[in-house]
Protein backbone atom coordinates (compact mmCIF):
# COMPACT_ATOMS: atom_id res chain seq x y z
CA UNK A 1 0.00 0.00 0.00
CA UNK A 2 1.49 3.32 -1.05
CA UNK A 3 -0.76 5.65 0.89
CA UNK A 4 -0.02 8.40 3.39
CA UNK A 5 -3.41 8.25 5.09
CA UNK A 6 -6.36 5.90 5.25
CA UNK A 7 -9.45 8.04 4.77
CA UNK A 8 -11.92 6.09 2.62
CA UNK A 9 -12.10 2.59 1.23
CA UNK A 10 -12.55 4.02 -2.27
CA UNK A 11 -8.89 5.08 -2.22
CA UNK A 12 -7.75 1.45 -1.89
CA UNK A 13 -6.77 -0.67 -4.86
CA UNK A 14 -6.84 -4.41 -4.86
CA UNK A 15 -3.05 -4.41 -4.48
CA UNK A 16 -3.25 -2.05 -1.50
CA UNK A 17 -5.79 -4.28 0.20
CA UNK A 18 -3.94 -7.50 -0.48
CA UNK A 19 -0.65 -6.04 0.75
CA UNK A 20 -2.18 -5.11 4.11
CA UNK A 21 -4.01 -8.41 4.42
CA UNK A 22 -0.88 -10.38 3.58
CA UNK A 23 0.92 -8.51 6.29
CA UNK A 24 -1.96 -9.10 8.71
CA UNK A 25 -1.58 -12.79 8.05
CA UNK A 26 2.15 -12.58 8.83
CA UNK A 27 1.41 -10.63 12.00
CA UNK A 28 -1.13 -13.21 13.12
CA UNK A 29 1.28 -16.07 12.40
CA UNK A 30 4.24 -14.54 14.18
CA UNK A 31 3.29 -11.60 16.38
CA UNK A 32 6.65 -11.63 18.17
CA UNK A 33 8.43 -10.64 14.98
CA UNK A 34 6.49 -7.36 15.09
CA UNK A 35 6.73 -6.75 18.84
CA UNK A 36 9.11 -3.80 18.96
CA UNK A 37 9.07 -2.77 15.38
CA UNK A 38 7.95 0.79 16.11
CA UNK A 39 9.32 1.29 19.62
CA UNK A 40 9.58 4.97 20.50
CA UNK A 41 6.70 5.96 18.21
CA UNK A 42 3.54 7.59 19.51
CA UNK A 43 -0.01 7.17 18.21
CA UNK A 44 -2.71 9.70 19.12
CA UNK A 45 -6.23 8.38 19.59
CA UNK A 46 -8.65 11.22 18.82
CA UNK A 47 -12.20 10.11 19.42
CA UNK A 48 -14.72 12.91 19.10
CA UNK A 49 -17.48 10.36 19.47
CA UNK A 50 -17.78 7.60 22.05
CA UNK A 51 -16.20 4.30 21.10
CA UNK A 52 -14.81 1.52 23.18
CA UNK A 53 -13.90 -1.28 20.88
CA UNK A 54 -12.40 0.59 17.95
CA UNK A 55 -10.37 2.67 20.36
CA UNK A 56 -9.22 -0.38 22.33
CA UNK A 57 -8.48 -2.30 19.18
CA UNK A 58 -6.18 0.47 17.88
CA UNK A 59 -4.65 0.85 21.33
CA UNK A 60 -3.89 -2.86 21.51
CA UNK A 61 -2.55 -2.97 17.94
CA UNK A 62 -0.25 -0.02 18.63
CA UNK A 63 1.09 -1.46 21.87
CA UNK A 64 1.81 -4.80 20.24
CA UNK A 65 4.02 -2.92 17.76
CA UNK A 66 5.87 -1.18 20.60
CA UNK A 67 4.03 2.11 19.93
CA UNK A 68 2.94 4.27 22.85
CA UNK A 69 -0.55 5.72 22.66
CA UNK A 70 -1.90 9.02 23.86
CA UNK A 71 -5.61 9.54 24.12
CA UNK A 72 -7.39 12.85 23.96
CA UNK A 73 -9.96 11.47 26.39
CA UNK A 74 -13.67 12.06 26.30
CA UNK A 75 -14.87 14.99 24.28
CA UNK A 76 -16.69 16.46 27.30
CA UNK A 77 -13.48 16.99 29.21
CA UNK A 78 -11.27 18.11 26.33
CA UNK A 79 -10.73 21.46 24.65
CA UNK A 80 -13.28 20.46 22.01
CA UNK A 81 -16.04 21.24 24.47
CA UNK A 82 -14.47 24.67 24.84
CA UNK A 83 -15.21 25.27 21.17
CA UNK A 84 -11.89 24.46 19.53
CA UNK A 85 -12.20 23.50 15.87
CA UNK A 86 -11.21 20.08 14.61
CA UNK A 87 -8.66 21.78 12.37
CA UNK A 88 -6.91 23.39 15.35
CA UNK A 89 -7.16 20.26 17.47
CA UNK A 90 -5.43 18.03 14.93
CA UNK A 91 -2.79 20.67 14.19
CA UNK A 92 -1.87 20.70 17.87
CA UNK A 93 -2.00 16.93 18.35
CA UNK A 94 0.15 16.40 15.26
CA UNK A 95 3.05 17.79 17.30
CA UNK A 96 2.57 15.11 19.94
CA UNK A 97 2.37 12.01 17.76
CA UNK A 98 3.66 10.12 14.73
CA UNK A 99 0.16 9.19 13.55
CA UNK A 100 -3.46 10.04 14.36
CA UNK A 101 -6.52 7.84 14.59
CA UNK A 102 -9.63 9.96 14.25
CA UNK A 103 -13.29 9.31 14.89
CA UNK A 104 -15.67 12.20 14.42
CA UNK A 105 -19.44 12.63 14.11
CA UNK A 106 -19.27 14.69 10.89
CA UNK A 107 -18.85 13.22 7.42
CA UNK A 108 -15.61 14.38 5.82
CA UNK A 109 -13.84 15.07 9.14
CA UNK A 110 -10.92 12.77 8.34
CA UNK A 111 -10.50 14.29 4.87
CA UNK A 112 -10.32 17.72 6.44
CA UNK A 113 -7.90 16.57 9.15
CA UNK A 114 -5.58 14.98 6.61
CA UNK A 115 -5.37 18.30 4.74
CA UNK A 116 -3.92 19.96 7.81
CA UNK A 117 -1.40 17.49 9.17
CA UNK A 118 1.61 15.74 7.72
CA UNK A 119 1.57 12.62 9.89
CA UNK A 120 -0.59 9.67 8.77
CA UNK A 121 -4.31 9.97 9.60
CA UNK A 122 -6.52 6.91 9.94
CA UNK A 123 -10.24 7.49 9.64
CA UNK A 124 -11.83 5.41 12.40
CA UNK A 125 -15.33 6.54 11.41
CA UNK A 126 -16.66 9.89 10.15
CA UNK A 127 -20.38 10.23 10.84
CA UNK A 128 -22.33 8.16 8.31
CA UNK A 129 -19.35 8.30 5.93
CA UNK A 130 -16.62 5.70 6.01
CA UNK A 131 -14.84 3.32 8.36
CA UNK A 132 -12.07 1.84 6.23
CA UNK A 133 -10.01 0.10 8.93
CA UNK A 134 -13.12 -1.89 9.82
CA UNK A 135 -13.34 -2.83 6.14
CA UNK A 136 -9.80 -4.18 6.15
CA UNK A 137 -10.59 -6.44 9.06
CA UNK A 138 -13.87 -7.46 7.44
CA UNK A 139 -12.03 -8.34 4.24
CA UNK A 140 -9.40 -10.24 6.20
CA UNK A 141 -12.15 -12.28 7.84
CA UNK A 142 -13.85 -12.98 4.51
CA UNK A 143 -10.55 -13.88 2.89
CA UNK A 144 -9.57 -16.32 5.62
CA UNK A 145 -12.95 -18.05 5.34
CA UNK A 146 -13.72 -17.96 1.61
CA UNK A 147 -11.08 -16.04 -0.32
CA UNK A 148 -12.09 -12.75 -1.94
CA UNK A 149 -13.12 -13.77 -5.46
CA UNK A 150 -16.02 -15.68 -6.89
CA UNK A 151 -18.09 -14.73 -3.90
CA UNK A 152 -21.70 -13.75 -3.20
CA UNK A 153 -22.24 -11.50 -0.23
CA UNK A 154 -25.41 -10.11 1.33
CA UNK A 155 -25.18 -6.89 3.32
CA UNK A 156 -28.23 -6.28 5.49
CA UNK A 157 -29.61 -3.66 7.86
CA UNK A 158 -28.99 0.07 7.92
CA UNK A 159 -27.32 0.66 4.60
CA UNK A 160 -28.04 4.36 4.56
CA UNK A 161 -26.18 5.47 7.67
CA UNK A 162 -23.95 2.43 8.12
CA UNK A 163 -20.40 3.61 7.51
CA UNK A 164 -19.00 0.08 7.73
CA UNK A 165 -21.35 -0.84 4.88
CA UNK A 166 -20.27 2.11 2.72
CA UNK A 167 -16.61 1.22 3.08
CA UNK A 168 -17.08 -2.50 2.64
CA UNK A 169 -19.23 -2.17 -0.48
CA UNK A 170 -16.67 0.12 -2.11
CA UNK A 171 -13.73 -2.17 -1.31
CA UNK A 172 -15.53 -5.28 -2.56
CA UNK A 173 -15.73 -3.76 -6.04
CA UNK A 174 -12.00 -4.47 -6.32
CA UNK A 175 -12.79 -8.18 -6.25
CA UNK A 176 -15.00 -10.56 -8.17
CA UNK A 177 -17.96 -10.32 -5.81
CA UNK A 178 -21.73 -10.22 -6.30
CA UNK A 179 -23.20 -7.83 -3.77
CA UNK A 180 -26.78 -8.06 -2.53
CA UNK A 181 -28.10 -5.24 -0.36
CA UNK A 182 -31.00 -6.04 1.92
CA UNK A 183 -32.75 -3.25 3.79
CA UNK A 184 -36.02 -1.45 4.35
CA UNK A 185 -36.81 1.06 1.62
CA UNK A 186 -36.03 3.99 3.94
CA UNK A 187 -32.53 2.72 4.75
CA UNK A 188 -31.28 1.88 1.25
CA UNK A 189 -27.74 2.76 0.16
CA UNK A 190 -27.23 6.50 -0.21
CA UNK A 191 -26.95 7.99 -3.68
CA UNK A 192 -23.23 8.71 -3.33
CA UNK A 193 -22.37 5.10 -2.49
CA UNK A 194 -24.56 3.76 -5.28
CA UNK A 195 -22.88 6.20 -7.67
CA UNK A 196 -19.44 4.78 -6.84
CA UNK A 197 -20.65 1.21 -7.18
CA UNK A 198 -22.16 1.91 -10.59
CA UNK A 199 -19.01 3.73 -11.70
CA UNK A 200 -16.97 0.59 -11.13
CA UNK A 201 -19.52 -1.55 -12.97
CA UNK A 202 -20.03 -3.68 -9.86
CA UNK A 203 -22.68 -6.38 -9.77
CA UNK A 204 -25.16 -5.18 -7.19
CA UNK A 205 -28.79 -5.94 -6.41
CA UNK A 206 -31.09 -4.44 -3.81
CA UNK A 207 -33.80 -6.29 -1.91
CA UNK A 208 -36.26 -5.66 0.87
CA UNK A 209 -36.22 -9.25 2.08
CA UNK A 210 -33.48 -11.69 2.96
CA UNK A 211 -35.34 -14.93 2.12
CA UNK A 212 -35.09 -14.87 -1.67
CA UNK A 213 -31.29 -14.46 -1.66
CA UNK A 214 -30.20 -16.21 1.54
CA UNK A 215 -29.56 -19.53 -0.17
CA UNK A 216 -27.05 -18.04 -2.66
CA UNK A 217 -24.92 -16.27 -0.07
CA UNK A 218 -21.40 -17.16 1.02
CA UNK A 219 -21.35 -14.28 3.48
CA UNK A 220 -24.13 -12.46 5.30
CA UNK A 221 -22.99 -9.16 6.82
CA UNK A 222 -25.54 -7.90 9.32
CA UNK A 223 -25.65 -4.36 10.70
CA UNK A 224 -27.77 -2.77 13.37
CA UNK A 225 -30.86 -0.71 12.58
CA UNK A 226 -30.94 2.13 15.08
CA UNK A 227 -34.01 3.45 16.79
CA UNK A 228 -32.95 7.06 16.14
CA UNK A 229 -33.48 6.53 12.40
CA UNK A 230 -37.25 6.24 12.78
CA UNK A 231 -39.77 8.94 13.58
CA UNK A 232 -41.69 6.70 15.95
CA UNK A 233 -40.89 3.70 18.03
CA UNK A 234 -43.63 1.42 16.72
CA UNK A 235 -42.38 1.89 13.19
CA UNK A 236 -38.87 1.05 14.37
CA UNK A 237 -39.97 -2.17 16.07
CA UNK A 238 -42.01 -3.23 13.07
CA UNK A 239 -39.22 -2.63 10.56
CA UNK A 240 -36.24 -3.76 12.63
CA UNK A 241 -38.00 -7.01 13.45
CA UNK A 242 -37.96 -8.01 9.79
CA UNK A 243 -34.18 -7.81 9.61
CA UNK A 244 -33.38 -9.98 12.61
CA UNK A 245 -31.92 -13.43 12.17
CA UNK A 246 -31.84 -16.49 14.38
CA UNK A 247 -30.68 -20.09 14.01
CA UNK A 248 -33.98 -21.01 12.39
CA UNK A 249 -33.63 -18.31 9.71
CA UNK A 250 -30.27 -19.78 8.80
CA UNK A 251 -31.57 -23.30 8.24
CA UNK A 252 -32.27 -22.26 4.64
CA UNK A 253 -28.70 -21.05 4.15
CA UNK A 254 -25.70 -22.84 2.71
CA UNK A 255 -23.70 -24.85 5.26
CA UNK A 256 -20.69 -22.69 4.48
CA UNK A 257 -22.44 -19.38 5.08
CA UNK A 258 -20.35 -17.00 7.16
CA UNK A 259 -22.34 -14.56 9.30
CA UNK A 260 -20.56 -11.34 10.15
CA UNK A 261 -21.40 -8.21 12.15
CA UNK A 262 -19.24 -5.19 12.98
CA UNK A 263 -20.51 -5.36 16.60
CA UNK A 264 -21.82 -4.29 19.01
CA UNK A 265 -25.05 -6.12 18.21
CA UNK A 266 -28.26 -5.58 20.06
CA UNK A 267 -30.80 -8.14 18.97
CA UNK A 268 -30.39 -8.32 15.19
CA UNK A 269 -28.54 -11.63 15.57
CA UNK A 270 -30.15 -13.92 18.14
CA UNK A 271 -27.76 -15.56 20.63
CA UNK A 272 -28.68 -19.02 19.28
CA UNK A 273 -26.75 -18.17 16.09
CA UNK A 274 -23.58 -18.06 18.22
CA UNK A 275 -23.81 -21.82 18.61
CA UNK A 276 -23.88 -22.45 14.85
CA UNK A 277 -20.86 -22.80 12.55
CA UNK A 278 -22.07 -19.70 10.73
CA UNK A 279 -21.16 -17.31 13.54
CA UNK A 280 -17.95 -15.50 12.63
CA UNK A 281 -18.43 -12.11 14.30
CA UNK A 282 -16.20 -12.74 17.29
CA UNK A 283 -13.41 -14.01 15.06
CA UNK A 284 -14.02 -10.88 12.97
CA UNK A 285 -13.65 -8.62 16.03
CA UNK A 286 -10.45 -10.39 17.07
CA UNK A 287 -9.02 -9.82 13.60
CA UNK A 288 -9.10 -6.10 14.38
CA UNK A 289 -5.78 -6.30 16.18
CA UNK A 290 -3.55 -8.03 13.58
CA UNK A 291 -5.17 -6.05 10.75
CA UNK A 292 -4.70 -2.72 12.52
CA UNK A 293 -1.13 -3.73 13.37
CA UNK A 294 -0.51 -4.39 9.68
CA UNK A 295 -2.15 -1.07 8.78
CA UNK A 296 -0.20 1.02 11.30
CA UNK A 297 3.01 -0.78 10.35
CA UNK A 298 2.38 0.03 6.67
CA UNK A 299 1.47 3.69 7.21
CA UNK A 300 4.42 4.34 9.52
CA UNK A 301 6.74 2.60 7.10
CA UNK A 302 5.40 4.78 4.26
CA UNK A 303 5.83 7.91 6.38
CA UNK A 304 9.41 6.95 7.21
CA UNK A 305 10.18 6.28 3.56
CA UNK A 306 8.75 9.69 2.61
CA UNK A 307 10.81 11.35 5.32
CA UNK A 308 13.95 9.59 4.11
CA UNK A 309 13.31 10.88 0.62
CA UNK A 310 12.97 14.44 1.85
CA UNK A 311 16.19 14.24 3.83
CA UNK A 312 18.02 12.82 0.83
CA UNK A 313 16.80 15.52 -1.51
CA UNK B 1 -29.81 42.25 -38.32
CA UNK B 2 -32.18 39.55 -37.08
CA UNK B 3 -34.64 40.07 -34.30
CA UNK B 4 -32.62 37.73 -32.12
CA UNK B 5 -29.45 39.80 -32.43
CA UNK B 6 -31.43 42.95 -31.75
CA UNK B 7 -32.64 41.51 -28.49
CA UNK B 8 -29.12 40.53 -27.47
CA UNK B 9 -27.47 43.83 -28.22
CA UNK B 10 -30.05 46.08 -26.66
CA UNK B 11 -28.02 46.88 -23.56
CA UNK B 12 -25.21 49.44 -23.58
CA UNK B 13 -22.68 47.85 -21.20
CA UNK B 14 -22.91 44.56 -19.39
CA UNK B 15 -23.38 40.86 -19.97
CA UNK B 16 -25.86 38.86 -21.95
CA UNK B 17 -26.15 35.23 -20.98
CA UNK B 18 -27.72 33.50 -23.92
CA UNK B 19 -28.75 29.90 -24.65
CA UNK B 20 -29.70 29.21 -21.07
CA UNK B 21 -31.73 26.04 -20.80
CA UNK B 22 -35.45 26.92 -20.66
CA UNK B 23 -36.61 27.47 -17.09
CA UNK B 24 -33.17 28.23 -15.65
CA UNK B 25 -33.15 32.03 -16.02
CA UNK B 26 -34.12 32.71 -12.42
CA UNK B 27 -31.48 30.28 -11.23
CA UNK B 28 -28.93 32.15 -13.29
CA UNK B 29 -29.91 35.31 -11.45
CA UNK B 30 -29.63 33.42 -8.17
CA UNK B 31 -26.10 32.33 -9.06
CA UNK B 32 -25.20 35.90 -9.82
CA UNK B 33 -26.77 37.00 -6.56
CA UNK B 34 -29.02 39.44 -8.40
CA UNK B 35 -32.44 40.24 -6.98
CA UNK B 36 -33.01 43.68 -8.48
CA UNK B 37 -32.05 45.61 -5.37
CA UNK B 38 -28.66 46.40 -6.92
CA UNK B 39 -30.22 49.14 -9.03
CA UNK B 40 -28.84 48.17 -12.43
CA UNK B 41 -30.98 47.05 -15.34
CA UNK B 42 -31.84 43.39 -15.57
CA UNK B 43 -33.98 41.80 -18.24
CA UNK B 44 -35.01 38.23 -18.56
CA UNK B 45 -36.38 36.44 -21.60
CA UNK B 46 -38.03 33.12 -20.98
CA UNK B 47 -39.00 30.42 -23.44
CA UNK B 48 -37.62 32.28 -26.42
CA UNK B 49 -37.66 30.06 -29.54
CA UNK B 50 -34.18 28.69 -30.27
CA UNK B 51 -32.82 26.54 -33.08
CA UNK B 52 -30.34 24.88 -30.80
CA UNK B 53 -32.39 24.36 -27.65
CA UNK B 54 -35.99 24.52 -28.86
CA UNK B 55 -36.81 26.97 -26.09
CA UNK B 56 -34.21 28.98 -24.28
CA UNK B 57 -33.92 31.68 -21.65
CA UNK B 58 -31.83 34.84 -21.95
CA UNK B 59 -30.56 36.97 -19.08
CA UNK B 60 -29.22 40.48 -19.64
CA UNK B 61 -27.48 42.34 -16.89
CA UNK B 62 -26.30 45.89 -17.31
CA UNK B 63 -23.06 47.23 -15.90
CA UNK B 64 -21.90 43.86 -14.67
CA UNK B 65 -19.32 41.36 -15.93
CA UNK B 66 -19.04 37.87 -14.51
CA UNK B 67 -16.27 36.38 -12.40
CA UNK B 68 -14.73 33.02 -13.25
CA UNK B 69 -16.38 31.30 -10.28
CA UNK B 70 -19.77 32.62 -11.37
CA UNK B 71 -19.20 31.30 -14.88
CA UNK B 72 -18.11 27.95 -13.44
CA UNK B 73 -21.29 27.49 -11.49
CA UNK B 74 -23.38 28.80 -14.36
CA UNK B 75 -21.96 26.06 -16.55
CA UNK B 76 -23.43 23.48 -14.22
CA UNK B 77 -27.04 24.59 -14.69
CA UNK B 78 -26.70 26.01 -18.20
CA UNK B 79 -24.07 23.95 -19.99
CA UNK B 80 -25.01 25.36 -23.40
CA UNK B 81 -24.90 28.99 -22.35
CA UNK B 82 -22.97 31.64 -24.21
CA UNK B 83 -21.69 34.69 -22.41
CA UNK B 84 -21.63 37.92 -24.39
CA UNK B 85 -19.79 40.88 -22.99
CA UNK B 86 -21.35 44.07 -24.32
CA UNK B 87 -19.63 47.44 -24.40
CA UNK B 88 -21.26 50.44 -26.00
CA UNK B 89 -23.99 48.28 -27.56
CA UNK B 90 -21.45 45.99 -29.23
CA UNK B 91 -20.76 42.39 -28.35
CA UNK B 92 -17.03 42.59 -27.73
CA UNK B 93 -16.54 39.06 -26.44
CA UNK B 94 -18.54 35.89 -26.87
CA UNK B 95 -17.67 32.77 -24.87
CA UNK B 96 -19.20 29.35 -24.42
CA UNK B 97 -19.14 28.18 -20.84
CA UNK B 98 -16.98 25.17 -20.05
CA UNK B 99 -17.54 22.80 -17.21
CA UNK B 100 -14.77 23.11 -14.63
CA UNK B 101 -13.25 20.04 -12.93
CA UNK B 102 -14.22 21.39 -9.55
CA UNK B 103 -15.80 24.40 -7.87
CA UNK B 104 -14.37 25.78 -4.64
CA UNK B 105 -16.03 28.04 -2.13
CA UNK B 106 -19.18 28.66 -4.19
CA UNK B 107 -21.68 26.00 -3.23
CA UNK B 108 -22.73 24.93 0.24
CA UNK B 109 -23.05 21.24 0.99
CA UNK B 110 -26.67 20.09 1.35
CA UNK B 111 -25.60 17.49 3.92
CA UNK B 112 -26.07 19.22 7.25
CA UNK B 113 -23.77 16.71 8.88
CA UNK B 114 -20.90 17.48 6.50
CA UNK B 115 -17.74 18.82 8.14
CA UNK B 116 -17.94 21.86 5.83
CA UNK B 117 -21.14 22.84 7.64
CA UNK B 118 -19.51 22.57 11.05
CA UNK B 119 -17.68 25.54 12.48
CA UNK B 120 -14.40 24.85 10.68
CA UNK B 121 -12.18 27.18 8.66
CA UNK B 122 -12.79 25.36 5.37
CA UNK B 123 -14.02 26.25 1.89
CA UNK B 124 -16.39 23.80 0.28
CA UNK B 125 -15.00 21.94 -2.69
CA UNK B 126 -17.12 20.06 -5.20
CA UNK B 127 -15.95 17.79 -7.97
CA UNK B 128 -17.91 18.09 -11.18
CA UNK B 129 -19.27 14.65 -12.10
CA UNK B 130 -21.36 13.41 -15.02
CA UNK B 131 -24.68 14.99 -14.08
CA UNK B 132 -23.97 17.13 -11.06
CA UNK B 133 -21.37 17.97 -8.47
CA UNK B 134 -20.03 16.01 -5.57
CA UNK B 135 -18.75 17.20 -2.20
CA UNK B 136 -15.05 16.36 -1.79
CA UNK B 137 -15.53 15.95 1.94
CA UNK B 138 -18.69 13.91 2.44
CA UNK B 139 -19.29 12.65 -1.14
CA UNK B 140 -22.87 13.96 -1.25
CA UNK B 141 -24.04 14.41 -4.83
CA UNK B 142 -25.95 17.50 -5.85
CA UNK B 143 -27.87 17.42 -9.12
CA UNK B 144 -30.88 19.46 -10.23
CA UNK B 145 -30.92 21.38 -6.98
CA UNK B 146 -27.53 23.04 -7.44
CA UNK B 147 -29.02 26.53 -7.61
CA UNK B 148 -30.48 26.13 -4.11
CA UNK B 149 -27.01 25.73 -2.65
CA UNK B 150 -25.17 28.66 -4.10
CA UNK B 151 -23.27 30.52 -1.48
CA UNK B 152 -21.47 33.44 -3.17
ZN1 LIG C 1 -20.32 17.66 2.10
Amino acid sequence: MRQDHLITATQLSRDDIEAVLDRAREVADDPDAYADRHAGRVLALCFFEPSTRTRMSFDSAAKRLGIDTIDMGDVDSSSVSKGESLTDTVRVIEGYADALVLRHPSEGAATLAAEHVSVPVVNAGDGAGQHPSQTLLDLHTIRENHGLDDLTIGIMGDLKYGRTVHSLAAALTEFDVNQHFISPESLRLPRSVRFDLHETGAQIREHEELDPVLEELDVLYVTRIQKERFPDENEYHRVAGEYRIDAETLEAASDDLTVMHPLPRVDEIAPDVDETDHATYFEQAHNGVPVRMALLDTLLENAEAAEGMEVGR
Amino acid sequence: MSEHELRVSKIRDGTVIDHVEGGQALNVLAILGIDGSEGFGVSVGMNVPSDRLGRKDIVKVEERELSQSEVDVLSLIAPEATINIVRDFEVVEKNRVTRPDSVTGVLSCPNRNCITNADEPVDTRFDVVADGVRCDYCSTILRADIADHIDV
